[in-house]
């Protein structure tokens, strides 16, 4: 039973890691490149929902809504400013620059609202209509199993954006658009399609599930801090990469496969070493498939 | 005279320049002219510079991205530290001592880099970005959770829990997440000056030589290279390890420049802080690794007039150097307003 939560918070955890894994793959499919700052905007989407709870007083739904629209803006602006006068740059360059935003969005944060870690509310909870307890969490089996209904929510959100992504990607114009650049971006622009318009929409469509992946992040790990973003952005590249990067259930699987790795090397192996065991079995799977579990191996022509 | 060629110019100038620089802070510093921050400040700029030419060498040279170049560093800092205390009774006299554990680093973060080498040079790539950055983690919770002690008897060694019982007169060296606390300052600006120089000596040389050459064509085309019957694995690996070595002997350095080291210094965005180096002082150019690296040191330090916004300032002065450098449209600009002097880069 303590294995099956285990189990559990482990997929919830992998679901964070896989949404945000997604803008990671869905950005390096298209435009090639390694957006660092992913992470610190999960970090924004996390304060802004903070502070509009916390603060303005709204609902956590507008909360939510709010957090995705300043971050999708926020993505939009971040492609249009930094990256793309350097669409013909060669990728260490725009890596470097994503690097020097995400060091920007980091201090920015601390200097608007101070390195002192917050603490994130609650919001899944149920109020008991007999008793009026507060619960955080259904229990099954006489208290073995504990199930919070962030990780519920957590789990639902992943397989609905999921679902969501993929309906979206190959039935709707905009996402066929995006299969095409991501091919072949001079292709597609002989094709009548619009790369730039679809390289602002990818920013926009992974900063808003930046958001979303920060507030659930934030409600199982409720401390809030301006680097919150960071391991975590970390670790969903990883992720990303580990489903085979710039493909859509390759970050699913990778996403939960590392937080499924990482909870149960916490429980059973070690706490300390649950990073190196995580990044070893990373190493191991791209020894044996070096383009990741999903990825596709492109050969080389000569 | 024989004409010098273009490169061992432009090698002769890096040298002269270091040298130069050395003679103009080690004057200011006896004249008093240099601030007590910046005193401070002059190994940890020695290190850092040798950490961007060992990592222009893999980056630039050799054409692989590298995320978890802290790793080398910090096996370096704390295997060179480890001998440097455990030698203090052997070796009383300070520069010996700190060349041999500056040696003990370097070796250490050799074995560390053909170890890593091994699986990490058969991937291309992002991969084999991600795979270093993966080392480079694997090696800052390994050194966190690692406690050596030292007694009558030698070294004791414990992993994950401090289990050792110390003899009569043994101490902690390495404690674990808390690193190693109340280290002698052994390092010197001179000892980081010859550092610098035998790394550019070793760069240098390597890069003007058959295997040198041999690396440079694996980077600007590995099947081409490898159609023409170069090993690509063998240069890799040397380039790899190399760079590792020298990595190591920064660590150490900046090591014992510090009183006291813990194993989360060296982690993912210190690797970044060196990569930023070299790419703002250009793939392959030794000379604007040294610059960049020590304009980059000591802007942070200059900034602190208005410390809340420095880190800021620092993010975009960042992001516009990037863009000014890169993007078509203000590079013609730039060009433009600066007109190029005919040879310029060649007389100097």
């Amino acid at each position: 039973m303590t294995f099956l939560n285990h189990l559990i918070n482990g997929i919830s955890l992998g679901s964070v890691y896989a949404i945000i894994a997604l803008g990671y793959t869905m950005v390096y499919g298209i435009a090639k490149m390694l957006n660092f700052a992913h992470g610190d905007v999960i970090m924004v989407g996390a304060y802004v929902c903070f502070f509009a709870s916390s603060s303005f007083g709204l609902p956590p739904i507008l909360g939510v809504l709010l957090a995705m629209a300043v971050c999708t803006a926020l993505g939009v602006v971040i492609e249009r400013l930094a990256y793309k006068p350097l669409r013909q740059a060669t990728s260490l360059a725009v890596l470097i620059t994503a690097i020097g935003m995400s060091y920007f969005l980091q201090n920015a944060a601390q200097l608007l609202w101070t390195s002192n870690p917050k603490i994130f509310p609650t919001f899944f909870t149920v109020t008991d209509r007999e008793t009026g307890a507060v619960k955080t969490g259904i229990s099954l089996f006489e208290g073995q199993l504990n199930l919070s209904y962030a990780s519920i929510v957590t789990i639902a959100a992943c397989i609905v954006i999921m679902i969501a992504l993929t309906l979206f990607t190959s039935k709707s114009k905009m996402g066929k658009a995006m299969r095409a650049c991501s091919e072949d971006k001079a292709a597609a622009q002989l094709m009548g399609i619009n790369v730039n318009t679809t390289i602002s929409m990818t920013f926009a469509i992974g900063s808003c599930l930046a958001a979303i992946a920060g507030v659930l992040l934030c409600s199982s790990y409720p401390t809030l801090q301006p680097t919150t973003g960071s391991m975590p952005g970390i670790k969903a590249f990883t992720a990303a990469v580990f489903g085979g990067i710039g493909s859509i259930p390759g970050a699913l699987l990778g996403g939960i496969l590392l937080g499924v790795i990482e909870i149960l090397a916490k429980a059973y192996l070690s706490t300390q070493l649950s990073d190196a065991i995580v990044f070893a079995v990373l190493i191991v799977v791209l020894l044996v498939k070096p383009a990741g579990l999903l990825g596709k191996l492109v050969r080389e022509k000569v | 005279m024989k004409r010098l060629s273009k490169t061992s110019r432009a090698n002769g100038l890096t040298y002269v320049m270091v040298v130069a620089a050395f003679v103009i802070l080690q004057a200011l510093s006896a004249g008093g002219g240099l601030s007590s921050t910046l005193q401070g400040q002059l190994v940890p700029i020695c290190a850092y510079v040798v950490m961007a030419l060992s990592l222009n060498l893999t980056v630039g040279i050799l054409g692989e991205l590298s995320l978890g170049h802290a790793g080398f560093m910090s096996v370096g800092a704390f295997a060179g530290t480890v001998a440097a205390v455990s030698l203090q009774a052997a070796l009383p006299s300070a520069p010996v001592r700190l060349l041999v554990s500056m040696i003990v680093g370097a070796g250490c973060a050799a074995v560390a880099g053909f170890l890593i080498g091994i699986p990490v040079l058969r991937l291309n790539g992002d991969y084999l970005a991600i795979v270093t950055l993966a080392f480079g983690e694997i090696i800052k919770s390994i050194v966190n959770n690692l406690y050596i002690g030292m007694d009558g008897v030698g070294l004791h060694v414990s992993f994950l829990k401090n289990t050792m019982t110390l003899g009569e007169g043994g101490r902690m060296i390495l404690n674990g997440p808390m690193g190693i606390p109340g280290i002698q300052k052994i390092s010197t600006f001179t000892a980081g000056f010859l550092l610098i120089l035998v790394a550019l000596i070793i760069i240098f040389n390597l890069v003007n030589s058959r295997a040198g050459r041999a690396i440079m064509a694996i980077r600007d085309n590995r099947i081409a290279a490898e159609s023409v019957g170069i090993g690509v694995t063998k240069y890799k690996m040397m380039a790899f390890v190399l760079s590792a070595a020298l990595a190591g002997a920064a660590g150490t350095l900046f090591a014992q420049g510090q009183t006291a080291v813990i194993a989360t210094k060296f982690d993912f965005n210190t690797s970044i802080l060196i990569l930023v180096f070299v790419v703002l002082g250009g793939l392959g150019r030794m000379w604007g690794s040294i610059i960049a690296a020590a304009a980059l040191t000591i802007l942070p330090e200059a900034l602190r007039g208005f410390a809340t916004y420095r880190m800021l300032v620092y993010a975009i002065v960042l992001i516009l150097v990037m863009l000014a450098t890169n993007n078509p449209m203000l590079k013609s600009f730039f060009a433009r307003i600066i007109p190029k002097r005919k040879g310029a880069s060649v007389d100097g």
